[in-house]
């Protein structure tokens, strides 16, 4: 009987990776393997038809010491991500507790706040082109309106960047839905006892709501800076295929490991940055785990 | 009907709250809340109406744009409404550029992804949900992990493979990558799988079944939920990727309408009217796949912040 369940478990366990197989071996051809090429080729001089020389830290000097446009869009990046996160954040909590309420048509509010979050690519930038179109488009329309005289946008180096938060915050719906739903997960009998012991609106959002749904604040924001950090697309297109914008103003820093690696062919360079990029992320992320004890609740803790 | 019931609902248990918990001199304190209460949520839906408004002004926008004259795009101010409907743009930006071969060639590419991460993605959660073995906590964890890591650190040296393999301006970089599995799919199919009884598998397994059969005939059939979602972000995801077509396509022919769409652009500047058009037409079978299957992309959110 021993004996027979021993195999059984073995048979499992071939079994299990046999099933885990093709993650296997995506993994080790798509990421592992890939990670360690760029990690060596970080070291090199390596630009696709020469051999690889070894240069040793040569790229992260010249790219810390020397490289004024890496500083630029490490500097866009940072600017982007600090202002787009927060606010994105701070807007899908918003949209979520208004959304969280007990009104008519409100499935129908839902979905309507939850489609530009679907929508993606580069109609969507062409359209947000169009719509920050100084003179021609509807953002200084509307803003016209309320008197306020609009800025160039696009076309004013002081004002690329928001255009792309602007953008950004359009399609908040994505994180406002995982909001929503953990809101709608926090215990009625909470906002019962409040109410009764006369607890203003405000007062039990802050006090009962936010501390409830920390965990996917804490989730939310460690995604959406990983996110930032690789901010490419939008920038591409709408800095008018990948040339960075008026004073590369966004001159993002993939946008520029990408005119490196795939313009100039400064593979090695380029794979540096890459290196350079991942130790942020990665640090930022530690930090944010570091952090969270102090404000993340989670149910059933001891405090 | 529904939201009614659900508001009538609501307004019971508050009354019920009331006469239950609160005595009798704190009832004119508790009426005077009430329509505090009332207050609230008329604000409330003024506001949601508003944001609604203005959340939608850019799709109506793209729409108005679309049929207007060049000369109305132009002149100032611009209209929330075209003068004259020109629909003959539609046509007219379809044929600016081979709108049709990029269509082919997007449903192409999307018809691979969304069956190959549907498959792969499936058949790997079935085995970190379902099968007990040594290591498989490892193996998640580094599921997990390579969440974290910056796609482009890895592009680079993915072009430099591919291209060694000879898939440059090929169709193979952009498909075969999802026929070995994604994190995020793997978690979101584990965690819908955990819902699965494991009864019902050793059942089978009783029966003689191997954890194959078991994957394609119990497994497959009872995540279709899942699947259905996992099916249309990947086919989201196929339809507007922009970067791997940049990257890997040079020959026009074999373009995606996201290239195709930059292409456009650089070729028209500032003709609004089509290039509205041209996006607009683009992002209709993603509109229209957000209405039919709604509850799939919620459901994709909801599993992928724990299975609720």
């Amino acid at each position: 009987m021993g004996k027979r369940k021993l195999t059984m478990r073995r048979k499992e366990g071939i079994y299990g990776y046999i099933f885990i197989l093709p993650f296997i071996v995506g993994f080790f051809a798509f990421t592992a393997g890939p990670l360690l090429f760029s990690l060596a080729g970080s070291f090199t001089d390596y630009n696709i038809t020469s051999q690889m020389n070894f240069t040793g830290v040569e790229n992260y000097q010249s790219l810390i010491m020397e490289d004024g446009l890496f500083r630029t869009s490490l500097w866009n990046t940072i600017y982007y991500v600090a202002f787009s996160v927060p606010l994105t954040t701070i807007g899908a909590i918003f949209i979520s507790s208004l959304l969280n309420q007990n009104v008519p048509g409100i499935r129908y509010f839902r979905t309507l706040y939850y489609l530009p979050a679907v929508l993606s690519g580069v109609g969507v930038y062409l359209l947000w082109m169009q719509l920050l179109e100084p003179g021609t488009g509807m953002v200084n329309l509307i803003l016209g309106w309320v008197g306020i005289d609009g800025p160039n946008w696009l076309y004013d180096p002081d004002w690329t960047k928001p255009s792309l938060i602007l953008m950004k915050l359009w399609s908040v719906g994505g994180s406002m839905l995982l909001y929503l739903a953990s809101m709608q997960g926090v215990s009625k009998n909470l906002y019962e006892a409040a109410e009764i012991d006369g607890a203003s609106r405000l007062r039990q959002f802050f006090h009962i709501t936010i501390p409830m749904i920390t965990p996917v604040i804490f989730f939310d924001v460690v995604t959406s800076t990983i996110g930032g950090f690789q901010i490419f697309q939008e920038a591409y297109i709408m800095s008018g295929n990948g040339e960075g914008g008026p004073a590369n103003s966004l001159l993002f820093y993939n946008l520029y490991m990408w005119n490196q690696a795939f313009e100039n062919f400064n593979m090695g360079y380029a794979m540096a940055m890459s290196w350079i990029l991942f130790v942020i992320v990665f640090v930022l992320t530690i930090i944010n785990l570091k952090l969270a004890p102090r404000w993340v609740h989670y149910e059933g803790e001891e405090k | 009907m529904a939201k009614t019931n659900e508001e009538t609902k609501y307004l019971d248990e508050q009354d019920k709250l009331e006469s239950q918990f609160v005595p009798n001199t704190k009832l004119r304190y508790m009426e005077h809340r009430g329509n505090r209460n009332n207050m609230w949520r008329i604000f409330n839906f003024v506001l949601l109406a508003a944001g609604s408004l203005l959340i939608l002004s850019p799709l109506w926008w793209m729409f108005a744009t679309s049929l207007k004259t060049m000369a109305e795009v132009m002149s100032y101010p611009p209209s929330f409404f075209p003068e004259s409907w020109e629909w003959t743009n539609y046509i007219r930006a379809w044929n600016a550029a081979p709108f049709t071969t990029y269509t082919i060639n997007t449903i192409t590419i999307t018809t691979f992804v969304v069956i190959g991460s549907v498959v792969a993605n499936s058949f790997i959660a079935y085995g970190f949900a379902k099968i007990p073995f040594r290591g498989k906590s490892i193996w998640f964890a580094i599921v997990l992990s390579t969440m974290m890591i910056p796609g482009f650190v890895t592009l680079i040296p993915q072009y430099i493979l591919f291209s060694n393999l000879g898939w440059v301006n090929t169709y193979y970089p952009l498909i075969v990558p999802h026929f070995f599995g994604s994190a995020f799919y793997i978690f979101l199919l584990r965690q819908f799988y955990m819902t699965i009884p494991t009864e019902l598998i050793e059942a089978a397994k009783m029966e003689g079944a191997s954890h194959f059969y078991i994957w394609w005939k119990i497994g497959l059939p009872l995540t279709k939920p899942a699947l259905a979602t996992v099916a249309i972000f990947s086919f989201n995801g196929a339809w507007n990727d922009f970067l791997g077509p940049l990257l890997y396509l040079n020959d026009e022919n074999l373009y995606t309408l996201q290239l195709g769409l930059a292409v456009f652009k650089g070729q028209l500047s500032t003709q609004w009217n089509y290039l509205m058009a041209g996006s607009l037409l683009v992002l209709l079978p993603v509109i229209l796949l957000f209405f039919f299957f709604q509850k799939y992309f919620i459901q994709g959110i909801n599993l992928s912040s724990g299975g609720k």
